[in-house]
């Protein structure tokens, strides 16, 4: 079932505030994912399935606007690495907090990813969107067309121009600020995942040592072997808390600044390639100007055209590249500012609770004594 | 047999536990052998429980129970004088000669097992309640190289009577508590004491010190060893007879104390120990009891269980112990990535907020570093040292089975003298008769020794088993309620941090 995406542009007829990934639902090895999202006039909800496959097709069409000026300056909301059931260990790496939650937080990226999507106001209007998002049958899945963004497809020397000295020193920053972030990104979401993990394995720890000790129950009326029993009973209970309470830091810490960090990571590598592509544009620019130049007087129109067309291009490309930037900046602030708020305000509720529980433990083993 | 010291110490224990039992008798007697104190004997008899075979501290049992049965019969008034005998508690032991063993008689007295437990005893308890408190600490490097040493401070603040001043202080270093230990076990645990084990050596963990890394790890060291040479102390004084040895108290209160070298693990005596320990094994292997005696047959099983257990409770808490420190470990690196991310943004306020994410979370190390710690000192400590107990535990059940081996193999040499003596009857060499008979009467005194030894060492048990259970249930109890208010407290800390930092968090606009 084929649809065929008209290369219209339309309004999208849905809210992209309120998209979201209600169920992820396993199918052997394929996962497949429920998307509701509220219909703009009156009142109606779109129901849709759609697998990774769908998301990467609409990606490809997005990457694919050839006509759309400037759409290289566009930073592309980015798409999470594919979820697999059973995926290798190298994958779960890649994945890192998505991989963690069955699949939970991995919704929630790919929520996002679709409200972001959603609302960009060029990206939106790609009919490819709606039919995402509102189509019954799941969008085609014929191969996209070749696209500029496959950077597999980049030669080797193409990488050479990412040092390449800017013109305009707005850029120049930026690519300055953008590279250094990335990595600090980078590093502090992996350094994350590695608490995370660890206090997963303090949770199975824990539960393992409460079990243990409600084996060392006695048998017998001897007032000491009662005694004793009762302690680890209840030392039992305590450990049983504690791994309770570890499980729910673990889980605070993933959904919300983990998927903060994760996001934001993903976010400056989309910004990267956007800086990379206009940099190649206009490394492109500077070699047809001195193409123009040099040519001798037959080819000079010809070149001229070209160096025409590669300026125009790469003025839309600033210009919406700009733009972009300056929105990704308040974008981004709000978004860690709501994962750090949010985390502190969740784990501040674990926290309080439990207080209580471990302080209710201790008058009760006070009480025992 | 003067390798250890000899005194009978536990003599004047029991007299410790009645009432004024300074007024009862002289002053100390240096030799103690067999001379008469003046004490009433009405007052000996009614404490009748009093002589315990705690004396019989001797590696070869056998001579002392020869000189017991030669010196003195069960009735003679001359064992009331034998039961007085014992220094004052302020006398500082010497090795004193090895004439000096009393011999412990009137074990099978049938007064004393009228008595119900020793517990009565212990309940005519009169003078000082427990109260003791011993500190280990400020661990000192002495020398350099490889025969450097830790000396450790030991302070003992108390009320009770026993020691010379309230408070007090000396300096001890590692092979002094284990040669406290080896006098202990040698003069209590054959007659069915269960005395702590000392703290083990650790040959890597020393030479680290020694050659002087001032690592984390070394001073982890030192801080284990330092925690455990303070339980081990508390748990020998808390035991009513080991309190009052005069080795214990010498060790807590004198400022010179000679050097216990066998204690060495490379040395002769170390390796003698070694040998020893195999031959054990290998006789506990052969000796068939016939336990007569549900209580101990339902509590030899109860021991091997409990040890099975904590066994694997330690275990799981050294998990949860190393899982800790990982997360102290990856907090700290995480800590260091979020302090470099807020030097790396633009954005002030946000940068502002996450060096405050940077510091929240170097303290929130800090206090997972505390809950490993309260993990490990409390409970994995803990598990280890009973294990460690249930292992003595274990050892003074065997020494019973050996008591009973011995009185078995008594009787055993004794029905064959006896059929020896009767073949002899018809012949016609009336000094082998007479040698038949005398070897015969001395073997008879060494059953019936051998009877009131197991007897003894049975009854000790019972107690020291009771004991041991009491105190299981509150180390446990004590330890746990530590633990819990550790945990409640690391609570409230996270609870203050994560308070402070919501309005940096909330102020990022």
């Amino acid at each position: 079932m084929m649809e065929e995406v008209k290369e219209v542009t339309s309004p999208l007829s849905v809210h992209s505030h309120n998209i979201k990934v209600s169920e992820v639902l396993k199918d052997g090895d394929t996962l497949t994912f429920l998307i509701v999202s509220q219909k703009l006039s009156g009142t109606g909800e779109y129901h849709v399935d759609r697998t990774y496959d769908d998301f990467e097709w609409l990606q490809q069409h997005l990457f694919s606007q050839e006509d759309v000026p400037g759409i290289q300056g566009v930073i592309f909301p980015p798409l999470p690495a594919k979820a697999q059931v059973n995926a290798s260990a190298k994958v779960m790496k890649q994945l890192g907090f998505l991989g963690l939650g069955e699949w939970q937080p991995y919704c929630k990226a790919l929520e996002t990813f679709l409200r972001q999507v959603a609302a960009h106001s060029i990206l939106s209007k790609n009919n490819a969107v709606e039919i995402f998002l509102t189509s019954s049958d799941p969008p085609g899945r014929q191969r996209a067309r070749k696209n500029i963004f496959n950077r597999l497809s980049q030669a080797v020397e193409e990488m050479r121009k990412e040092g390449h000295k800017d013109v305009d020193e707005f850029f120049q920053t930026e690519r300055d600020h953008n590279l250094v972030l990335t990595g600090c990104t980078k590093t502090a979401a992996e350094r994350f995942l590695d608490v995370v993990l660890t206090e997963q394995k303090i949770a199975v720890a824990c539960g393992h040592f409460s079990a243990v000790l409600h084996l060392c129950v006695e048998p017998g009326e001897d007032p000491d072997k009662q005694a004793f029993t009762k302690a680890c009973v209840k030392l039992s209970e305590v450990f049983d808390s504690m791994k309770k309470h570890m499980t729910s830091v673990a889980e605070n810490n993933v959904s919300t600044l983990g998927l903060g960090l994760d996001l934001e990571s993903r976010y400056q590598e989309a910004e990267k390639e956007m800086l990379f592509r206009r940099t190649c544009k206009l490394v492109e620019l500077e070699t047809a100007r001195r193409n123009a130049e040099k040519a001798k007087p037959v080819k000079k129109a010809a070149m001229e055209e070209v160096k025409k067309a590669a300026e125009t291009e790469f003025d839309h490309i600033c210009q919406v590249a700009k733009k972009e930037i300056t929105q990704f900046h308040s974008v981004r602030v709000e978004m860690l500012q709501q994962a750090l708020v949010q985390w502190c305000e969740k784990q501040l509720v674990t926290a309080k609770e439990n207080a209580d529980q471990f302080n209710q433990h201790l008058q009760a083993f006070r009480g025992m004594a | 047999m003067a390798d250890t010291a000899r005194d009978p110490p536990p003599e004047h224990t029991d007299f410790q536990e009645l009432e004024d039992a300074e007024d009862l008798f002289p002053e100390p007697v240096t030799t103690q052998e067999s001379e008469p104190a003046s004490l009433p004997a009405e007052d000996i008899s009614t404490n009748s429980n009093g002589p315990k075979q705690d004396s019989l501290f001797d590696d070869d049992p056998e001579d002392l129970f020869a000189e017991a049965t030669e010196e003195v019969s069960l009735d003679s008034p001359e064992r009331d004088v034998l039961l007085s005998d014992g220094p004052s508690p302020a006398i500082t032991p010497i090795t004193p000669p090895t004439s000096v063993i009393t011999p412990r008689i009137g074990l099978a007295h049938d007064d004393m097992f009228t008595h119900s437990s020793f517990d009565e005893i212990e309940e005519e308890e009169g003078g000082d309640s427990f109260d003791i408190h011993i500190s280990v600490s400020d661990p000192e490097k002495v020398g350099d190289g490889m025969n450097a040493y830790m000396a450790y401070k030991v302070t003992t603040k108390t009320s009770m009577s026993l020691f010379k001043s309230t408070e007090f202080v000396v300096k001890r270093r590692f092979s002094d508590f284990l040669g406290l230990h080896s006098k202990l076990a040698s003069k209590y645990l054959h007659i069915g004491y269960i005395v702590p084990p000392a703290p083990e050596k650790s040959i890597v963990g020393m030479t680290k010190v020694k050659v002087g890394k001032e690592d984390q790890s070394s001073n982890e060291f030192v801080e284990k060893r330092r925690s455990a040479l303070e339980r081990y102390l508390m748990r020998t004084v808390k035991h009513p007879i080991l309190l009052k040895d005069p080795d214990v108290l010498q060790f807590l209160e004198s400022s010179e104390l000679p050097r216990a070298v066998s204690t060495q693990a490379l040395s002769s005596a170390g390796l003698l120990r070694m040998v020893n320990k195999a031959a054990d094994a290998v006789n506990k292997m052969t000796i068939k009891m016939n336990e007569s005696d549900a209580w101990f047959e339902e509590k030899q099983q109860h021991f091997e269980n409990l040890d099975v257990q904590l066994r694997k409770l330690h275990a799981s808490v050294e998990s949860l112990v190393c899982h800790r420190k990982e997360l102290s470990v990856n907090t700290a690196q995480f800590a260091k990535s979020a302090a470099m991310l807020g030097n790396s943004e633009d954005h002030t306020a946000l940068s502002r907020a996450l060096s405050q994410l940077a510091e929240v979370e170097e303290k929130i190390d800090q206090l997972h570093q505390d809950q490993a710690n309260a993990d490990f000192y409390l409970f994995s400590e803990l598990l280890g040292d009973y294990v460690r107990l249930i292992t003595a535990v274990k050892g003074v059940f065997d020494h019973r089975m050996k008591t009973w081996q011995k009185w078995q193999d008594s009787q055993m040499l004794l029905q064959k003298k006896r059929e020896a003596e009767a073949k002899l009857q018809f012949t016609n060499k009336p000094d082998k008769l007479q040698q038949a008979k005398d070897e015969i009467k001395e073997l008879e005194g060494k059953v019936q020794q051998g009877e009131r030894d197991f007897e003894q060492i049975s009854k000790t048990i019972r107690k020291e088993v009771s004991r041991f259970e009491k105190e299981r249930v509150k180390d446990f109890k004590t330890i746990i309620i530590k633990y819990l208010e550790s945990l409640v407290q690391t609570q409230q800390q996270l609870i203050k941090y994560w308070e402070a930092f919501l309005p940096e968090a909330k102020a990022i606009s």
